[in-house]
């Protein structure tokens, strides 16, 4: 049983909850555990920088001074968004390498209680311990539904092979690991030429027109490839890719279909899982069609109603309300 | 100020290369730059950019402050390093990007600006509540600059709410306090520009 310490990130809580829960489901197949770290914060993604600099290091440096109290013998620390991951693992390498830094993230931390010393953890994301402490050997042996004919472009994005400032993924612009995890579970995998390019991040926020032709390139090149479906390891990018898709095809009066589902999804399927516990069927763009050419019937979605009116006891902070809501 | 107090502040007279090398965290080597032009040529916002990377280093060293922070570069930035992996000088062009778009909030010389918005609203949810309330962003964000996109928008919002894909209860962390009197420290320490 190898016991790692996790960082779930905002995004896996609601809008990639399927990431997470295809992940706990498969931990125990390959003896991982994931534990929580303990009350923690928004790494700022890649807004909080844009406003404090100093504080952007300090609110992850709290991430990691509560992950090393916790750290009950796991020194590696996993995350799965690229940007928390890439919060994490440049927090860390920056303490560790600039003297002047740690002085004043600890000084910040201080004010807290907390103290972090650089090096005590170890930052990775959950492809570079699937890949390389489980390992590609062990991760077949465990695979009794091979992806047999399905023809996947593994996307990786940005953030999580870039800068990689202590060398997990040994290639910024074409890494391999993701194209190989696939292909041990037998899948087909596209030599996928804009693996590492950049789906726009938050531009979706900011500009359409330019986060639309982003997504667009990446959706165009799959379907070029006739891939079945794209696969990603990053909250963001899926969100961008699917979610955005039919946005994109009315932007650009278009017809593209290709479903984006997480790479422990792919390996749910493989070991056997049936797609319910994987978190598949939430997509935006269907993955049925791809799903039923390895044999996997996913069902229908049902329709969630949501209620009109808040609950007078409703514990839960107020949503900004859709306009919708207010007819 | 306490004694054991690393040295943050600055030096007013510094010239602009010199703010801006000394208000990035780490070691920005931005002095190292030299003009190769491979950052620009390897940024795929390039082309809505006003200044390409390269450009606006130069400005830096030639003191252009006041061009330098109304440009649109920085906001453009989608932090992809692309640039920062391929500099052959190791410039850290991605970290240098934030230092400039923080420093045109707080000159407040950004042009009215979405991107800006967005990174404010962002630090707005992550100080009160220690988590961001990414749906509610969105929707904030798109009710201020996009209102006619709206309705399309309120229709993925819909369909994320169906696929119980978005957040109805945002949480709030148990340790807020100590959370914001790490940042109200580490605010103290920022050295000024
Ligand atoms: S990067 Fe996104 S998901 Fe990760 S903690 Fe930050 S806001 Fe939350
Ligand atoms: S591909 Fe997009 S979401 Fe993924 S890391 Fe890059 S910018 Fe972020
Ligand atoms: S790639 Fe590096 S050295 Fe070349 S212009 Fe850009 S910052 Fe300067
Ligand atoms: S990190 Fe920013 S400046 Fe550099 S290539 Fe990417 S978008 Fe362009």
């Amino acid at each position: 049983m190898t016991h790692y310490l996790f960082y779930p990130g905002c995004s896996m809580q609601r809008s990639a909850r399927p990431y997470l829960d295809s992940l706990m489901t498969i931990g125990p197949d390959m003896d991982m555990t994931f534990e929580d770290v303990q009350d923690w914060n928004c790494c700022g993604a890649t807004e909080y920088a844009a406003v404090h600099r100093i504080p952007s290091y300090a609110l992850v440096a709290r991430n990691l001074a509560l992950a090393a109290q916790q750290m009950n013998g796991a020194r590696t620390l996993t995350a799965g968004c690229s940007a928390c991951y890439l919060n994490l693992a440049k927090t860390e390498n920056y303490m560790r390498r600039n003297a002047e830094l740690n002085l004043v993230v600890n000084e910040a931390l201080a004010a807290g209680n907390l103290h972090y010393e650089p090096g005590s953890l170890q930052v990775r994301h959950l492809l570079d311990v699937m890949v390389n402490d489980v390992g590609l050997e062990a991760i077949r042996a465990r695979v009794t539904r091979p992806l047999t004919n399905l023809r996947i472009a593994p996307y990786y994005g940005c953030m999580v092979v870039r800068p990689d400032l202590d060398d997990h993924f040994r290639s910024e612009e074409y890494p391999m690991s993701m194209d190989r995890l696939l292909k041990a579970l037998g899948a087909e995998v596209i030599d996928f030429p804009l693996k590492t390019h950049c789906c726009g991040g938050h531009m979706t926020q900011i500009s359409q027109p330019v986060a639309f032709e982003m997504i667009r390139r990446l959706v165009y090149g799959a379907t070029q490839y006739k891939a079945d479906l794209m696969v990603t390891l990053c909250p963001m990018c899926q969100l961008n890719l699917d979610a955005y898709q039919g946005e994109v095809n009315q932007h650009f009066k278009m017809n593209y279909h290709m479903p984006v589902l997480y790479f422990t999804q792919l390996m749910g399927l493989a070991f056997g899982h049936e797609p319910e516990a994987l978190g598949i069927g939430k997509e935006f763009v269907s993955a049925r069609d791809a799903l039923a050419r390895i044999g996997v019937d996913v069902p229908e979605e049902t329709a969630v109603k949501r209620p009109l009116h808040r609950a007078k006891d409703d514990p839960s902070l107020p949503m900004p309300y859709m306009p919708e809501e207010n007819q | 100020m306490l004694t054991n107090s690393p040295p943050v502040l600055t030096n007013p007279s510094l010239n602009f290369l010199e703010t801006v090398k000394q208000a990035t965290p780490g070691d920005s080597r931005l002095t190292m730059c030299i003009q190769c032009g491979t950052c620009g040529g390897s940024c795929p916002s390039g082309q809505d950019m006003d200044h390409t990377p390269r450009q606006l280093f130069a400005m830096i060293r030639a003191d252009m402050r006041d061009e330098v922070l109304r440009s649109n570069t920085p906001w453009y930035c989608v932090s992809c390093y692309f640039c920062m992996v391929r500099c052959p000088q190791e410039v850290h062009i991605t970290d240098i990007m934030y230092t400039l778009k923080s420093m045109a909030i707080a000159a407040d010389m950004y042009e009215t600006n979405s991107a800006a918005d967005l990174s404010q609203n962002f630090v707005g949810y992550v100080e009160n509540y220690g988590r961001s309330f990414e749906f509610g962003l969105a929707t904030r964000q798109y009710l201020r600059h996009q209102p006619l996109s709206l309705m399309r928008r309120a229709s993925m919002g819909l369909g994320m709410l169906s696929k119980k894909r978005i957040d109805l209860t945002p949480t709030r962390i148990d340790n807020l306090g100590q959370l914001q009197a790490i940042l109200a420290r580490a605010k103290e320490l920022e050295a000024p520009t």
